[in-house]
């Protein structure tokens, strides 16, 4: 735990150094794409009355922007170090070339990694009556920590609610009077190999890792609106090889999970169903996909083609009706994963139960339909917040998590690791204790 | 049977993009090129580098250097030896022959010389150092002429001295020699030690002796003290040190009142001025006891 600290702290340190010479790049490592964006960074946006232009973005504008078909990456993890390693070169690399200048610190997200969500709470004696910066690294150092296991890591630990005595929901109790300070906080951890097989392949790049996001939390950021995040809403990130659950309210993420399934498993039904390649079944996904048949589709015929010879195996067609009954069952199921993810959290006890499908997959025509039947009324296709310099090409759904990451490298939240955990251990506070009795008693 | 033609028409390969990886060396190659130091490097210190280099490899050889400055030295020379910078005649103003064939000892001898190898400012100190010369300016003219004016110091007396007649000036700065007083029996005849010091006193009192000018004979410096006028027929007047010309205009109305050293007298001696004192000749004394002892 100590280590992992320091770590974060370490990341923290490298994105300031970052944010002062300017350039940054982001990395979204997923499993159909591999993004890299160039951020620059113009210093402070001009003092504005609450909220500025573009929500208080305006401060960073894309420079350089690329993408890659990704390689050896499944569920979203890492499996083949090398190619991984060369789609993150390559990504790099014109992202750079773009820009036109050379980017040392990258903040990096990935969507697999088996995220899991803890909701811990902490509780603290106030020293000195007014709540200092001590006092809150205090409460979120006493966050009993669970048990979550050899073998993974803290990806985020946010503290989501502070309450001093009686009255909670402050979001920063700073400069407060009061006894009893308790925290809540979000702890999210994933698979500790996932991560370092990321952070090697970026390190091979030269590259320093000044930044870890999970792609579910970046994705709310983005392609939320300031009212959903406020009330209560979840964000579905359909990924390639995994889907990304969000659950966000009063601003801060509460739930994060993914369903091991994608676009890519439609791709591969795709693929089996009609004995064609990846790349054509990809192809007839994109052009002709769908989730709801209509009577027009059994006569709309698709060609599957081929590449073997054979004349009859090379002019076969498909309906899109059949096309669609290929694709719909697993949808389906890719959501009811979710249905049953967002129900494990108690998603139906938040106030607003809005629901946002992004990511590449929700492109999906009549996906907005399907979504409705199996998660509720209130389902929207949300695209990502529109930022500085983003080229049109990269400014759909698929592109989600990396804005997203661009307004996380921008204005971080603040973190456990962000306050300085107090240096005196439990002895130390033992025997002021001690000395407190004393002086009571005598 | 296959048509032949679906072997020369290539399906697009839909998906299959080409997105070929940047070897590792030519990432890191591209991110040294982005560096901006380096790129700076690159466009300038490398060319300077280079230049460098094999200018100091080439000059670190001493044949190279030798050549190299031969070829400076002729490029200099084919400026200097145009017909515009060449100086053919020597023409010298305000000096008198001798002065002048003097002056051309200092001038090179092969004449038509570049002005470049001319040291003007030499010329000119070694023509001022001559005792005649007051002050000289030398110049090279437009159409190769080299002009040299010359103020010539102007003899005021002539100085009689162990070796001979010497010309001074009216600064007492000795301008040349002559062989006879009658080469310059215009200038007055000063004589003795330390005459030249006060050779402005002098022409003050020859000024002041001017009733008598045919008569003087010169000036002669006592002890580097106090002048003595010499006139005609060894007749001198002693003057004092301090307020020789007052002593000596009295003399002179003496002179005019009662036409006194037209008289057979051997001196005046007005050193002390309460006290003027004449002393008569041998002759004039004996006269004077034989016409009182007949009276």
């Amino acid at each position: 735990m100590g280590q992992l600290y320091q770590t974060q702290r370490a990341m923290r340190h490298m994105r300031k150094a970052a944010m002062q010479r300017g350039v940054i790049a982001i990395l979204d490592v997923g499993t159909s794409k591999i993004a890299c964006l160039v951020l620059r960074f113009d210093g402070d946006a001009p003092a504005l009355d609450g909220v500025g232009s573009m929500a208080g973005q305006s401060n960073f504008r894309i420079i350089g922007a690329a993408t890659t078909r990704s390689r050896g990456v499944s569920f979203g993890e890492v499996a083949a170090m090398a190619e991984t390693e060369r789609a993150i070169r390559t990504a790099v690399q014109a992202a750079q070339k773009m820009a036109g200048v050379r980017v040392d610190h990258v903040i990096a997200t990935l969507s697999g990694a088996r995220p899991r969500s803890y909701g811990l709470d902490g509780e603290v004696e106030v020293e000195g009556g007014q709540v200092t910066g001590s006092d809150i690294g205090r409460v979120l150092a006493a966050c009993e920590m669970p048990d979550y296991g050899d073998g993974r890591e803290v990806l985020h630990a946010q503290p989501v609610n502070f309450a001093l005595d009686h009255r909670s929901g402050l979001a920063d109790p700073r400069g407060q009077i009061g006894q009893r300070l308790t925290t809540d906080m979000h702890l999210l951890t994933v698979d500790a190999t996932a991560i370092e097989n990321l952070l090697y392949c970026i390190k091979r790049c030269d590259l320093e890792v000044a930044g870890l996001a999970s792609s579910a939390y970046v994705s709310g950021v983005s392609s939320l609106v300031e009212d959903e995040q406020e009330l209560g809403a979840a964000c579905i990130d359909m990924g390639g090889g995994s889907t990304g659950i969000s659950v966000f309210i009063r601003k801060h993420m509460i739930y994060a999970d993914s369903v091991r399934m994608g676009g890519d498993h439609v791709t591969s039904d795709i693929s089996m169903g009609l004995q064609v390649p990846m790349a054509t079944a990809e192809r007839i996904k994109t052009f002709y996909g769908g989730v709801v048949a209509t009577g027009m589709d059994d006569r709309e015929m698709i060609e599957i083609g081929g590449d073997t010879g054979d004349w009859e195996h090379d002019r076969r067609t498909v309906s899109r009706a059949e096309l669609i009954g290929i694709m719909r069952p697993r949808v389906e199921e890719i959501l009811e994963e979710v249905r049953q993810r967002l129900d494990a959290a108690g998603f139906e006890h938040l106030p607003s139960q809005q629901i946002v499908l992004t990511g590449g997959g929700s492109q999906i025509p009549g996906l907005d339909g399907l979504a409705t039947r199996i998660l509720g009324q209130q389902v929207r296709l949300g695209r990502p917040l529109r930022v500085q310099g983003l080229p049109q090409a990269a400014t759909g759904p698929a592109f989600a998590g990396s804005v997203g990451l661009c307004l996380f490298a921008a204005h971080p939240q603040d973190e456990w690791w962000d306050f300085e955990v107090p240096a005196e251990r439990h002895s130390a506070r033992s025997f002021k204790r001690a000395f407190k009795w004393f002086k009571d008693n005598w | 049977m296959r048509s032949l033609k679906a072997l020369l028409r290539r399906e697009p390969q839909y998906g299959m993009r080409r997105d070929p990886a940047p070897t590792r060396w030519g990432y890191r190659y591209q991110r040294l090129m982005l560096t901006p130091a380096f790129r700076i490097g690159m466009r300038f210190g490398l060319p300077v580098l280079l230049v460098a280099l094999i200018g100091g490899v080439w000059f670190g050889q001493a044949d190279n250097r030798a050549a190299f400055a031969a070829q400076i030295d002729r490029l200099k020379a084919t400026v200097q030896q145009r017909p515009e910078f060449m100086v053919g005649t020597v023409e010298i103003e305000g000096a008198e022959p001798a002065l002048a064939a003097a002056i051309q000892s200092f001038l090179p001898k092969t004449m038509p010389i570049s002005s470049f190898d001319l040291d003007l400012p030499e010329i000119r100190g070694r023509i001022r150092e001559l005792t005649a010369v007051a002050d000289a300016t030398v110049r090279v003219q437009p159409g190769g002429t080299l002009r040299i004016e010359v103020t010539q110091r102007v003899p005021v007396a002539v100085w009689r001295y162990v070796d001979g007649l010497r010309l001074v000036d009216a600064e007492g700065v000795m301008t040349g020699m002559i062989a006879a007083r009658s080469d310059r029996a215009d200038l007055p005849l000063i004589a003795g030690d330390g005459a030249i010091e006060k050779i402005d006193e002098a022409l003050a009192l020859f000024a002041a002796a001017a009733p008598v000018a045919p008569r003087v004979r010169g000036l002669v410096r006592m002890g580097e003290r106090r002048w003595d006028l010499v006139l005609d027929r060894g007749q001198r007047i002693l003057l004092p040190a301090r307020g020789a010309v007052p002593a000596l205009e009295r003399v002179m109305a003496f002179d005019e009142a009662a036409d006194m050293l037209a008289r057979d007298i051997a001196a005046v001696d007005i050193r002390n001025e309460d006290r003027p004192t004449i002393r008569l000749t041998e002759q004039a004394l004996v006269r004077l006891r034989r016409v009182s002892e007949n009276n």
